[in-house]
């Protein structure tokens, strides 16, 4: 089915941006559409890639949408070396990320503190990819820089928004201290319909 | 850097280690690193044990890490007196020096967990390509400036058009007219047995005209034919006839040097 007008506006911006745009962005393309029009439109643009065969597909990231190719293809156009995957990040920079994400905003001695080691490096590093950012300086002794995460790391991760984040009561800590043997019986028991 | 792949001989009966340290993103990941492969119980971990263990790992560290695995090392040590200190059994109070270590283990635990969750989320993300993608280097420092000699001369061109042109003058050689301003002197001098320098000078004198009346006049003055008196400073000189006016235009004693001054464009 041929896209309405506005979708395919969108389409068009879509495709031509760099980046996600976010849905009062997009509603500047048309001022007379309402924003529930824009998403109407959005709708039926990621119905069209969906249901219709298209390579590419519509995402929600980083508080924008944006198109990118399926994964299905990522492996064939590596091999062809038409583009690269995005590097990897160290596991540094990666701990760091982590830490600087579930307490933003957060100094660096806070940082240094939970990881052990002397952050530095990795948070300048961090900082000119464009990941982290100077979200403000604390109250602290010598007024310490504080850090939070940036768009560009919802992106790099394929995050709508934080919210995204799992919680981390979610996380299985494997190391955890030995609890009494009633505990462990109930925890059991408690994750087994979870598990079904 | 590597470690020794072999067991040594301060290890006796117990297992090496094949430790590789840049695996690990710091003591704390060595020390988890370390009670996994012991099986150790967190809750009870032998620090005498775990203490020796880290040393020997982080024996062959260099100097750049050294300060955070050594900062570890040293808090393990403490632990390990603190540990060998006597106490009563069950007695109240007592809190277990452990306690912080292992505060901070499960907390980096989780930060590693955290980590591994994002890990995955970005190779997932990476598994899609937006649309004419760019490698990412959104905010890395400028590349190094690489130009051919045409950019290069384009770029000099356009500072040098930035700098606000100078008044320029073109510097012109004009030869001065002494010989006519002689003639001119002489025919004055003929009918005249005395005037003032304004007066040898005409009406309305060009700059040649000035310079060329004055160089006739140093060299009238100079053959004997005229004298130049003055009555005081800055006033106006007088021009005298010190000959008979046709003894005047005598040929010099020598050619005059050719003099050329530079003006400017008109």
């Amino acid at each position: 089915m041929p896209l309405k007008s506005l979708a395919q506006l969108i389409e068009a911006a879509l495709f031509a941006a760099n980046r996600p745009l976010t849905i009062e962005e997009l509603q500047t393309l048309e001022p007379e559409a309402s924003l529930a029009e824009v998403r109407a439109a959005l709708d039926e643009l990621r119905e069209h890639y969906d249901f219709d065969g298209h390579a590419v597909e519509l995402l929600e990231l980083a508080g924008g949408y944006q198109l990118l190719t399926r994964r299905v293809f990522m492996e064939a156009i590596e091999r062809a070396q038409l583009s690269v995957r995005t590097p990897r990040l160290t596991a540094a920079a990666m701990e760091t990320l982590a830490v600087v994400a579930y307490r933003q905003p957060v100094g660096r001695a806070e940082i240094e503190e939970i990881r052990g080691v002397s952050a530095g490096g990795v948070l300048r590093t961090l900082q000119e990819r464009g990941l982290i950012e100077v979200v403000g300086r604390s109250e602290g002794m010598g007024r310490p820089l504080l850090y939070g995460t940036t768009a560009l790391f919802l992106e790099l991760l394929g995050l709508r928004d934080l919210g995204e984040l799992p919680k981390t009561e979610e996380f299985s800590v494997a190391l955890q201290p030995h609890k009494p043997e009633a505990a462990d019986s109930e925890e059991a028991a408690a994750s087994v319909p979870a598990e079904s | 850097m590597s470690t020794p792949a072999g067991p040594t001989s301060a290890l006796g009966a117990e297992p090496a280690f094949v430790v590789q340290l840049d695996a690990f993103s710091g003591p704390l990941d060595l020390l988890l690193h370390l009670l996994r492969e012991e099986q150790i119980d967190i809750a009870d971990i032998p620090i005498a044990r775990i203490a020796d263990q880290f040393l020997r790992a982080i024996h062959e560290l260099g100097l750049n890490q050294a300060a955070d695995y050594l900062e570890m090392a040293g808090r393990l040590l403490r632990l390990k007196a603190q540990m060998l200190l006597p106490r009563r059994e069950g007695e109240e109070g007592w809190e277990d020096p452990r306690h912080e270590l292992v505060r901070r283990l499960l907390e980096y635990q989780l930060v590693r967990e955290v980590a591994g969750w994002l890990e995955r989320a970005a190779e997932r993300r990476a598994d899609q390509l937006p649309r004419g993608y760019l490698p990412p280097a959104p905010e890395l420092p400028p590349l190094p400036l690489t130009l051919d000699l045409l950019e290069l001369l384009r770029a000099v061109e356009k500072v040098i058009a930035e700098i606000p042109s100078p008044v320029l003058h073109r510097v012109v050689a004009r030869p001065l007219d002494t010989e006519g301003a002689t003639r001119r002197l002489v025919s004055m001098l003929t009918e005249r047995e005395e005037f003032t320098w304004l007066e040898a000078l005409g009406p309305e004198p060009t700059i040649v005209d000035v310079l060329s009346t004055l160089l006739a006049l140093l060299e009238l003055a100079r053959r004997g034919s005229i004298r130049l008196a003055q009555s005081q400073a800055f006033a106006t000189f007088v021009i005298r006839r010190e000959r008979q006016p046709d003894d005047l235009a005598a040929p010099p004693t020598e050619a005059p040097d050719a003099a050329q001054v530079p003006g400017p464009v008109d």
